[in-house]
């Protein structure tokens, strides 16, 4: 057998997050207001997976990554002009909503059928990827129901660090209470990890990388099969921006003294 | 009729944490409230679960499950994922619920999918309308919350701590069924667990006070230049002597990965916001952080709010804080240091 990893991440678009974000009922429910046309950026998370991915797969030769992305064609092609750029990867599209009003049992389902249709993937070889929660749906649900559709029960949440020992096994940090890390082993693939921030900073862009990609991304956006998944057997009976607006006190020109007591003062009220 | 299994773990020394305490007082109210509900069923995982059920005594709880061994005396998937199942199968709940601790976090959504239910997470509120299930959960990072309700049974709630009070109540004898599982072979093994920093302790769950450093006090000062260690000092200083919990921006726990200089005690566990967490403490003050809404996201539940910059056009003075003082935090704090040494 070869030594590589077969890495596939999950992962796909949320709303750029300095956008302000309004929710508005629609015929399916709630969505965003002018959802289509918000900016987007690769839901961090699972960018995080991404970049730990590609860095996994350029350590362990005869390794490859797929990247499994859910979300409405046209604005998957626009993330992925940036994202292409970044690592080497194959993509798998998937034209669906990237909403975080979804249901994740739903997502899952369409996630775990994708991954079982790629083409020469191998089991023994699977290490499946994505962030631990989304920038939209927030559930930390997921990555977990995709796991158990393909029947793998070495599963791991918040990981910020893996490590492939000498014998092949894999050393995780995943994050716990109390700024802890548990420290676990598992004797290889296939297994889930859903991570965090991980410890690699975002790749610049590399226009050749980008060229590479872009070759196999245009066809697997023209293959996307549709993936219709919303929240079925869920009624929203409200959604609401909190009022976030408070009447802030600026204070200027204060003496450095009489700040400092006023601080302690409301510390220890 | 609905029927309510609260599920829980123990702690490594066999006790509950207070995040079960919390999903417990939730999981009561929540069977009381349900028109003809039967009272709560609780199932327990862990090494050893009697103690914690004999705590659970007095609580009401019409049945007492549990699944223990040597196994569940970690907290791993496969393992986890078993007993929780075995348990959700003998109680046949439509109800489940649990606190989002990071084991259950882990294995539940999994034992949803594997019993065919539906599940929510990040829940913060519990009510029941005309005999209707309802929950409040946040949506896009704390952007917003959502009200709703959903037909499929059985529904896995994971509650989020510090949402509900702590259930307190006299402990007894609880007559433990015991309920069998056949454990799946494993190929993980827990080794222990490790600080995420060498003062990690800075992080203070149940502190008073959110304090967070942000990337200016790594920043060129008025002289042009930085004072790293001057920082640390102060902010290290203050943090122990208000006892409070230490956060961190995005910008300054990402410098460590940019090779820029950095606070020794921070990490990425530190980090507010976003990518980062939404801790919840009555207080916050915010110290050379600019409060760009990632950021701020964060700080969906800290109640009050106020912030040092030496910009008054930074976020906070945006309605993002109760009171911005626009002055150096090297200065400011130095002196709040003095008065609490003072006292
Ligand atoms: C996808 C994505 C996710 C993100 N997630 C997060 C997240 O989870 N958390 C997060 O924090 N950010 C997040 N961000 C980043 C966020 O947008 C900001 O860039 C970041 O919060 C800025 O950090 P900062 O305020 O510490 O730094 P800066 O923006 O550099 O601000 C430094 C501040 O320090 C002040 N200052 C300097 N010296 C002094 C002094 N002596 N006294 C007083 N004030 C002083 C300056 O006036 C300035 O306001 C995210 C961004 C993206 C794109």
């Amino acid at each position: 057998m070869s030594s590589g990893f077969h890495l596939v991440v999950c992962g796909s678009l949320v709303p750029d997050p300095l956008q302000t974000l309004e929710p508005v009922t629609g015929p399916a429910g709630p969505a965003l207001k002018n959802e289509m046309m918000l900016p987007s950026v690769l839901d961090p998370w699972a960018g995080h997976a991404l970049y730990e991915a590609a860095h996994l797969a350029e350590s362990a030769p005869d390794s490859k990554v797929w990247l499994v992305s859910l979300g409405p064609k046209a604005r998957l092609q626009q993330l992925m002009m940036s994202i292409a750029q970044k690592v080497p990867f194959e993509l798998v599209a998937l034209d669906g909503s990237a909403g975080g009003f979804t249901d994740p049992t739903e997502v899952a389902a369409v996630l775990a059928n994708a991954v079982q249709g790629i083409a020469g993937l191998e089991r023994d070889r699977l290490l499946l990827f994505g962030g631990c929660a989304s920038a939209s749906r927030d559930a930390g649900a997921t990555m977990q129901m995709v796991g158990e559709r393909l029947g793998i029960t070495e599963q791991f949440l918040a990981v910020d660090e893996l490590t492939v020992e000498c014998d092949g096994s894999l050393k995780v940090l995943e994050r716990i209470e109390g700024a802890q890390y548990q420290i676990s082993v598992c004797a290889g693939p296939p297994a889930v990890l859903a991570w965090a921030t991980g410890n690699l900073p975002e790749p610049p862009n590399n226009p050749q990388v980008g060229m590479v990609n872009m070759r196999s991304v245009m066809p697997a956006l023209q293959r996307a099969q549709p993936a219709p998944v919303a929240a079925e057997g869920v009624k929203f009976l409200d959604v609401t921006v909190p009022r976030q607006q408070r009447d802030t006190r600026i204070v200027r020109d204060m003496p450095v003294d009489e700040i400092a007591r006023e601080l302690v003062d409301w510390i220890r009220g | 009729m609905e029927t309510v299994l609260y599920l829980t773990h123990t702690e490594s020394d066999g006790s509950l944490g207070k995040p079960a305490l919390e999903a417990l007082s939730a999981a009561l109210q929540l069977a009381q409230e349900l028109d003809g509900a039967p009272p709560l069923t609780i199932g327990l995982i862990g090494g050893e679960v009697q103690a914690a059920a004999d705590a659970l005594a007095g609580c009401g709880a019409g049945r007492f499950m549990g699944v223990a061994g040597a196994e569940l005396a970690v907290s791993r998937y496969s393992s986890d994922a078993a007993a929780a199942a075995a348990l959700v199968e003998a109680a046949q709940p439509t109800l489940v619920v649990a606190a989002a601790t990071s084991r259950f976090s882990r294995a539940l959504p999994g034992v949803c999918q594997r019993v065919g239910g539906r599940i929510d997470t990040q829940v913060t509120e519990l009510q029941v309308v005309d005999t209707e299930p309802r929950i409040e959960r946040w949506y896009y990072r704390q952007r917003m919350a959502a009200t709703l309700t959903r037909s499929q049974r059985p529904w896995f709630l994971l509650l989020a701590g510090g949402a509900f009070p702590a259930w307190e109540g006299e402990a007894g004898t609880a007559e433990v069924e015991a309920v069998p599982v056949d454990m799946p072979e494993t190929r993980t093994r827990v080794v222990g667990t490790q600080s995420a920093s060498a003062d990690a302790h800075t992080i203070r769950p149940e502190a008073d006070l959110l304090f967070v450093a942000g990337a200016g006090w790594t920043k060129k000062q008025v002289d042009g230049q930085p004072h790293v260690t001057e920082a640390e000092q102060c902010i290290r200083e203050f943090v122990d002597a208000a006892q409070a919990s230490l956060g961190s921006s995005k910008s300054l726990v990402d410098q460590g990965g940019e090779g820029q200089q950095v606070l020794s005690f921070m990490s990425h566990l530190h980090q507010v916001g976003q990518t980062g967490t939404t801790p919840r403490h009555r207080k916050g003050l915010a110290t050379c952080c600019h409060g760009e809404e990632p950021h701020v996201v964060g700080w969906r539940f800290i109640t009050e709010r106020r912030a040092i910059n030496l910009d008054a056009g930074c976020g906070w003075g945006q309605g993002k804080a109760d009171v911005l003082y626009v002055a150096d935090a090297f200065d400011v704090m130095t002196k709040v240091n003095e008065l609490l040494g003072e006292s």
